[in-house]
């Protein structure tokens, strides 16, 4: 079955179907769109059950030539660690189009957006997103790569909060800034490869290729650098704040659960087998970056009073970790780091989820407008509780799974680098029961009482993370909003189609749990017996980590060592 | 030769067969009970506390079963291994889910299953009121299944599982009441300083892995008692696993959060103090005996821990008026009492246990009594407040009492038995160390006996100084029957368990020879009657202060520095906030502002120093898309001239 072709085409035809739907039937639109989200995800799973993870090499593969003249392919496979990225990707959307069901009604009332305009925006990004993981042409990966933020650009700079135009404008010069090197790099592997025969961006036979020692640093770097920007890795990380917090919760839980993503998989698709040699050598720099961003990330989460800041932060943090686990070069590590991609997909997204629950019960992203939640909604606290212990790790969670393993896989190579990093695990804690204790525990709040008029938008000690805040306040996106531009996120008190519409707030409706209990299943299901899927990553990272561990392979425990000896 | 032998003792688990293959019963029954509860909602709220109760009852019931099935084997095939499934495979690194019965894990499945299941039932009564009861009691369950998959884990990793929620369960149950601030402070806290010592644990996981290339306990011993590990490699194992253990335990300089716990409604004290928790940190030494035993520098680090926190607790419990406190203080010190025990290396594995079964009854007791006397008082914790207690409270004051007497090692209670071992192998010791330990120890014993008379005697005797609308009562059936079966517990637990060295003889396959009759270093009648005159002067003391004194309702604030050190923990709160926590803060505030301002900032300097940034930023609000196409166009033009290049080079 060409399975991933039939994935690409799906949703990029729903998004042009749903964009065509009438503006005046905005639910025939969210309908339309759920349904090819659901068609994706069955076909995806369908996909998962016909993989043999037996098998080596890259499965469902499909190969035609595009534009002969340069070597470019139409080339699409998927080995273990695509396949669960696609199966995250399928898993995502149809969460976050249940759970920004209304998200953007407010919006659209207004007439200057659509609501057909969005959902048709996360199909098109679905697309992108199948593409950039399937893609085993380095150029029609490129393609892909800068066609994804297309969408994004305009999910944030159209549906997002006040300062959205400043965000969305950031977060695509930094994405093309990196794209750019990128393509230098990509076009510099081309002309390497005409030195061995006929050039071509094929991924199969471009990986293996010998390159000259400087070249391959030069090329790496070029790769690298727009990988770090796309995932973020600490220093280049200032866009994700904004771009997070910005977006509204669909497009962020896409952004931070899917797109940030494709830089950690560039990372351990492209970098490391096309590039053994520079990995190598450039691999302290990137664990320590990985480092200093788990702490980096961490401390900031810390200090953040809006909450989708906090969460970018964490992922910035988490980041660190896969970034660790792939540089390390043990399999136990890039396993983990896979996993971690996954997981960090789920826990993040649905502590996303429950972020941005809460904003639609008070609308503010001040950390300092809630307290007390645990007394009005006690349902949504449970399911915030549980998030934000897997964003912690906690043991018999997925994401415990995953991080342990990139830190004994870390350990085994590089000690020291692996101790500092456990550290980490006291900050994480930290942030996520910080938020836990600011947002949910303490006195039963008095604007949620029961009968009460409902709640009234929070202005802060100082209003400047309320929604009414004044969008100036960075002072480069002055002059987005012109006079008699009305500021469109700011929530009205009584919405029609919210859940402030009630007198008193009310608790995880069913829309919300059933956006949700997919992601917290899955973190609880894999953290008990995460073995079917790192069946499936296992051997993909074992044989990307072939070349390159050659002929060493993983580490071997010193105390068999010492007994041989005997 | 010695070290093969030992290699080959531990490496061989028998496989779990006929009611054997049952054990994973033990703990998935309590955690249904719980996922019952939390996922059942309302519907549960009318049965569901009933269903804890029998979750945990029945998880008692096997525990009790199994426990004779063991001690129906031969001595040396009491170690039972049930593999579960595959857990975390990745190559090289290959961890099972897997679970252990033997001597050491059974003695703890007995005691959590026991004295968990009494403190349900308590909790039935004391609990009867509070519009949370089903959360509490599916917490309770929680915690139960926690504290077992802690000591049932097959490998540290496992282990490492259920003392992580061991933490999640005592985070929830301290904020159990999520409306009262300070309760989630101190729930945090006690996460905080537990993660704290699981970097340790998680560490030394690690440093198995790349050391043995496992984490099972089978193949971590074997490779430690078969001389496997290099001595630098032991004593990092060693001190990891006791940072660790401090942790979960409570003992310096990771004691802080414990005190503080008390945030929780009082049966949760009870089941962290007595049943689950804080001795986990005391298990994991045992368990890991063929570590410490190949290390003595860890030991060492272990004892010193072990007569600091002992030491510390006691002062700190001299000071303090509060009940509950108190008992949290005499906890952090009896710990204190085990970990020196344990510290002493095969000598003492036993006897740390022994003093912790025996712990376990007198401690749950007394925590159930101080709940029995808040209940009465409305929730008043202030022993300046109460007085006079016994009249009103008959059935409560002599079961505390028994646990009192217990406490304090009054012949012939429980603690008699099991604190007069632990000061007796520490003069064992020999040497200096020896009698420094055991001068500590003893003087531990004295304090402890002075501090419980104090706290006893202002609760129960003397005049009554609580306020007159308040009308003491006894405490319901569900509350008193639990009480009396701990009570008769702490009364004679400790001497039928060293009766013939019965719990040692049981032990010695898992722990080794315990303390060898015949080499002491002061004859055990001296020791036993010094420790009795120490304890009795003690007891005087806290007698002629308290009982023969008018206890003042305010306490007195003319007091010594040393008081006001002890009021203040010794400073050690302190000493954490201004050293990790006003720093921490700085440091987090100062990066944020560095984050925005300078990392940002210089970014975005250098783009408007380029390009005008925010200039051009307006102009492409109206026509981004075009620039962008017009982007997406000069790079094709670049690859196109590029490849162009090269087809023609």
């Amino acid at each position: 079955m060409p399975w991933l072709t039939i994935l690409l085409i799906i949703p990029a035809v729903g998004s042009l179907f749903v964009a065509l739907i009438p503006k005046t039937n905005p639910h025939l639109a969210k309908q339309t769109a759920l349904f090819v989200s659901l068609v994706e995800l069955a076909l995806t799973i369908a996909m998962i059950i016909d993989f043999d993870n037996k098998k080596t090499g890259y499965q469902f593969f499909q190969r035609y030539d595009w534009i002969k003249a340069f070597g470019v392919h139409y080339e699409v496979g998927v080995d273990g660690i695509a396949l669960v990225l696609i199966g995250l990707a399928a898993l995502l959307v149809p969460v976050v189009l249940i759970a920004s069901w209304n998200e953007v009604d407010d919006l659209a009332m207004t007439g200057r957006r659509s609501v057909r305009g969005y959902f048709s925006l996360i199909l098109a990004l679905q697309t992108g997103m199948v593409g950039v993981f399937a893609s085993l042409d380095v150029f029609l990966f490129y393609v892909f790569f800068e066609a994804i933020l297309i969408p994004m650009y305009f999910i944030i700079g159209s549906y997002g909060g006040p300062q959205r135009a400043y965000a969305s404008v950031k977060f695509l010069l930094y994405s093309l800034f990196g794209g750019l090197i990128m393509l230098a790099a990509v076009i510099g592997l081309f002309v390497v490869s005409t030195k061995h025969g006929s050039g071509t961006f094929d991924f199969v036979t471009l990986r293996g290729m010998p390159i000259s020692d400087g070249v391959e640093k030069l090329l790496f770097l070029g790769f690298f650098l727009a990988f770090a920007i796309k995932a973020p890795l600490f220093p280049f990380h200032t866009w994700l704040p904004d771009a997070g917090a910005e977006a509204p919760i669909g497009g962020a839980v896409l952004l931070v659960g899917v797109l940030d993503k494709i830089g950690t998989f560039g990372l351990i698709r492209y970098c490391i087998p096309l590039f053994p040699d520079a990995s190598r050598y450039f691999a302290p720099l990137v664990l320590a970056l990985a480092v200093v961003g788990i702490f980096y990330g961490a401390l900031l989460a810390i200090g953040q009073r809006d909450m989708k800041r906090l969460v970018s932060y964490t992922s910035l943090a988490h980041f660190g970790f896969i970034a660790l686990g792939t540089y390390a070069l043990t399999t136990q590590g890039g396993t983990g780091a896979v996993l971690y991609m996954v997981n960090h997909g789920l826990s993040t997204g649905a502590l996303f989820l429950c972020v941005g629950f809460l904003i639609a019960r008070r609308g503010t992203r001040d950390v300092d407008g809630y307290r007390g939640m645990f007394q009005v909604t006690p349902k949504l606290g449970g399911v915030m509780l549980i998030a934000g212990l897997s964003a912690l790790s906690l043991p018999g969670l997925s994401t415990f799974v995953s991080e342990f393993l990139v830190l004994v896989g870390t350990f085994t190579r590089y000690r020291a680098l692996a101790i500092v990093a456990t550290v980490g695990i006291v900050l994480s804690s930290i942030y996520v029961l910080y938020l836990i204790q600011r947002t949910l525990t303490g006195p039963r709040p008095a604007w949620a009482t029961v009968g009460g008029e409902g709640p009234a938008p929070f202005h802060g000690d100082e209003g400047d993370l309320a929604y009414a805040a004044a969008p100036a306040e960075l002072g480069v996106a002055a002059g987005v909003h012109g006079p008699g531009d009305p500021d469109l996120s700011m929530p009205e008190p009584v919405t029609p189609g919210g859940v402030r519409r009630r007198g008193a707030v009310r608790d995880l409706s069913l829309r919300e749990a059933i956006a949700i209990a997919p992601l917290l299943g899955l973190i609880v299901v894999f953290g008990v017996y995460p073995k079917p899927i790192l069946d499936i990553i296992r051997p993909a990272v074992t044989a990307t980590l072939q070349d390159i561990q050659h002929p060493a392979g993983d580490p071997v425990p010193t105390a068999v060592l010492t007994g041989a000896h005997k | 030769m010695t070290h093969l032998l030992a290699a080959t003792r531990v490496e061989h688990y028998a496989a779990a067969t006929g009611s054997f293959k049952l054990t994973w019963l033990l703990l998935v029954l309590p955690l249904l009970g719980a996922t019952v509860l939390l996922l059942g909602g309302k519907r549960t709220e009318k049965w569901g506390h009933y269903f804890a109760i029998a979750m945990a009852g029945a998880s008692f019931v096997i525990g009790v079963v199994l426990f004779f099935a063991l001690k129906g084997r031969a001595g040396d095939s009491r170690a039972i291994n049930e593999h579960l499934f595959s857990w975390i495979p990745v190559n090289g690194f290959q961890v099972d889910a897997g679970l252990l019965l033997d001597q050491l894990s059974s003695v703890f499945v007995l005691l959590i299953t026991g004295v968990g299941t009494l403190i349900h039932v308590y909790s039935l009564g004391y609990m009867a009121h509070d519009p949370g009861r089903r959360r509490f009691f599916a917490y309770l369950n929680l915690f139960l299944a926690s504290m077992l998959l802690l000591v049932l884990g097959n490998s540290f990793l496992s282990l490492y599982v259920g003392w992580e929620m061991v933490g999640l369960s005592s985070y929830l149950l301290i904020q159990f009441w999520v409306h009262k601030s300070p309760a989630a402070t101190a729930a945090n806290k006690a996460f905080f300083f537990n993660r704290i010592g699981d970097v340790g644990l998680s560490i030394a996981i690690m440093l198995m892995f790349a050391t043995v290339g496992s984490t099972s306990f089978d193949k971590v011993f074997g490779a430690a008692a078969g001389g496997q590990l290099t001595k630098a490699t032991l004593a990092g194992l060693g001190l990891l696993l006791l940072l660790g253990a401090c942790g979960k335990s409570g003992q310096f300089p990771l004691q802080g959060w414990l005190p503080d716990a008390m945030e929780g409604p009082t049966p949760v004290s009870a089941l962290i103090h007595a049943a689950t928790m804080v001795t986990a940190g005391v298990y994991l030494i045992a368990r890991a005996h063929p570590i410490f035993d190949g290390s003595q520098a860890a030991r060492t680090v272990v004892v010193i821990i072990g007569v600091v926190t002992l030491l510390y607790g006691c002062i700190i419990g001299c000071a303090y008026d509060d009940i509950k406190k108190v008992f949290a203080y005499s906890t952090v010190s009896q710990i204190g009492y085990m970990f020196l025990a344990v510290g002493l290396g095969p000598a003492g594995y036993a006897l740390g246990i022994l003093h912790l079964l025996a712990h376990g009854f007198f401690k749950a007791g007394l925590f159930l009594g101080a709940g029995s006397v808040m209940h009465a008082m409305g929730d008043t914790v202030d022993a300046r407040r109460f007085g006079g207690l016994w009249k009103v409270m008959p059935i409560t004051w002599v079961c505390t009492g028994l646990g009192y007497l217990a406490i304090i090692g009054c012949p012939p209670f429980s603690g008699f038995w099991t604190k007069d071992k632990i000061i007796e192998v520490a003069f064992d010791k020999g040497g200096t160390s020896g009698a420094l330990l055991g001068t500590a120890a003893l003087l531990g014993a004295g304090l402890t006996a002075f501090y419980m008379t104090r706290i006893f005697v202002m609760t129960f005797h003397g005049e009554k100084r609580w306020r007159p609308d308040f009308h003491p009562h006894e405490s319901q059936r569900t509350m008193t029957v639990p009480m009396i079966i701990l009570a008769v517990g702490s009364a004679f637990a400790g001497g039928l368990l060293v009766f013939g060295a019965s719990l040692q003889n049981w032990l010695e396959p898992v722990v080794g020879k315990s303390a060898e009759e015949g080499v002491h270093t002061i004859s055990p009648v001296v020791l036993t009657l010094l420790t009795l005159l120490v304890v009795a002067g003690g007891v005087a003391g806290g007698y002629f202060r308290y009982q023969l004194r008018p206890v003042a309702v305010l306490a007195p604030s003319q007091v010594t520095p040393l008081t006001r050190a002890a009021r203040a923990n010794l400073y050690t709160d302190a000493a954490n906030e201004a050293i990790f926590m006003r720093p921490g803060q700085w440091l987090t505030r100062m990066l944020v502002f560095a984050d925005n301002n300078g990392i940002d900032g210089a970014v975005r300097a250098l783009a408007a120093g380029i390009g005008g940034l925010s200039g051009r930023l307006r102009r492409t609000q109206t026509g981004f898309v075009r620039s962008y196409a017009l982007s997406m166009l000069g790079g094709a033009v670049v690859i196109a001239g590029a490849l162009l290049l090269v087809r023609i080079g």
